[in-house]
Formats: structure tokens, sequence, C-alpha cells
């Protein structure tokens, strides 16, 4: 088996499984929220706080941004891992994908805090 | 290291050169639509905070989202989450054996372009009507 320091999971069949994990909690969750927003026809500020303020729609919110996490990461680390070598950036490609790496992680850490604060923060 | 006829990387500038069958554009793209929506969550989340934070900012995200600016940056997010949906269903499809001929996967992404673009059309009537 082949084995990647860097990968999400330290081997590529897990990537894969959570790859389609987390792609069907966010096909859930775009279906979900396109599905209320078109149904309820004018949504107002009061329906739209009510809706998050339901503890399920709360509890589906978070786990589709932690499912964004793990989704998007292995996505982007894929895309640098393609992109960012040697061949195109030269001698310093693995600095760069570093750099690129931690911001992707990092912005993803911002996201989940964002979220919650969003969800549970005082107005 | 030493065989001269081992496969190389391709510079950018050769990527023209090459053919592009309908497969390589629908996985590109998918790539990035995928990188959009990773930037484009931040817009969502401000959206989502603003509007949820008091009755001002519901209707200042509304009136940023009425705008034709703000319309469109709407609209490509929308598209962009389309697009990456529907690829991704494809992909999922394909994880039971579907779509893995030469012709089949033609024909699968075919139906992607399809799809999607017919998405795409209603998100730009459904933001434009607000």
């Amino acid at each position: 088996m082949i084995t990647q320091v860097t990968s999400f999971s330290r081997n590529g069949m897990s990537d894969w499984i959570v790859q389609r994990v987390s792609a069907y909690i966010l096909a859930t969750y775009t279906v979900l929220l396109v599905g209320i927003m078109l149904l309820q026809g004018e949504i107002t500020y009061s329906s739209w706080q009510a809706l998050f303020s339901q503890t399920w729609m709360q509890v589906m919110t978070l786990l589709t941004i932690l499912a964004t996490c793990a989704h998007a990461w292995i996505g982007m680390w894929t895309i640098g891992t393609d992109y960012i070598r040697e061949h195109y950036f030269g001698a310093g490609a693995d600095g760069i994908r570093l750099v690129y790496q931690v911001g992707c992680v990092l912005l993803l850490v911002v996201y989940v805090i964002w979220t919650v604060k969003i969800l549970w923060g005082n107005g | 290291m030493q065989n001269d006829n081992r496969p190389i990387n391709v510079n950018p500038s050769d990527l023209l050169a090459f053919a592009w069958p309908i497969t390589a554009l629908t996985s590109i793209t998918h790539r990035v639509s995928g990188v959009i929506l990773f930037a484009g969550i931040a817009f969502g989340l401000y959206a989502l905070e603003k509007s949820l934070a008091s009755e001002e900012g519901f209707e200042a995200i509304r009136g940023i989202m009425n705008s034709p600016f703000g319309m469109f940056v709407t609209w490509a997010l929308l598209s962009a989450l389309a697009y990456h949906f529907v690829a991704g269903i494809k992909h999922l499809v394909m994880d039971f054996g579907f779509g893995e001929t030469i012709e089949s996967s033609r024909l699968a992404s075919i139906t992607t372009i399809l799809v999607s673009a017919v998405l795409i059309l209603l998100a730009g009537i459904w933001v434009i009507q607000g």
C-alpha cells in the first residue's frame, strides 16, 4: 500500500472513503438548503432565523462544515501535490507547497470556528 | 533516471497543444469549481453571519445579493456548486461501475455538462428573481 505522510489519513483508500462520505453529506445539505429556500418562497428574517435556531439545522450545518474540511482538504491536497512541484515551481516547490497546505488547513479551521460562532455565538 | 524516453512533465504553455477530450475538460472543471467553492465558503459564511445577526444585516445581505455585482457573484458561486455537485454525482455513479469505458465515460461527461448547464441556467433565473 502506498502511504503519503501528508495526505489526510495517511492512506489513499481511506482518503477515497472520506471523500465519498463527506460528498454524500455535502450533497444532502445542498439539496436540503436549496429545497427549503425554494419551497419557502419569500424568505423573511424571522423565518430565516427560525430555521437556523433549530437544533437539527445547527447540527446539519456543523456536520456539513466538518465534512467540508475533510472534503476540501483531500481535494486541495491532491491539487497541490499535482501542480506545486519542482518542474513548475523550481527548487522551492516543497516549501511553497507546505505554505499552501498550511494555508488551506488554517482557512478550514477558520471556517469551522466561524460556523460555530455563527450558530451558537451570542448574536 | 538516465532513460531519455522517460515521460516528462509538460509545461503549461504546452497545454493548448493537447487534444482536450471532453472527459478531460469535465475533470479539470470539477477541480476548478472545487477551488472556487473552497474560497467561496467565506462569502457564504459572511452572508450567513450577517443575515442571522439582525434584521438590518439580513436586509443588507439581501441588498448586496440584489445588486448587479452581488447577483453575478451569487450566480457564479451557485454555478460552481451546481457543476461540482453534478460532476461529483458522476463520480459516485462511477463508483458503482458505470461509465468506465471510453464511450460511456464520454456519455457521462456530456450528461454532466448538459445537466449542470440546466442547473446553472435555473440558478441564474433564481438569482434574478431574488
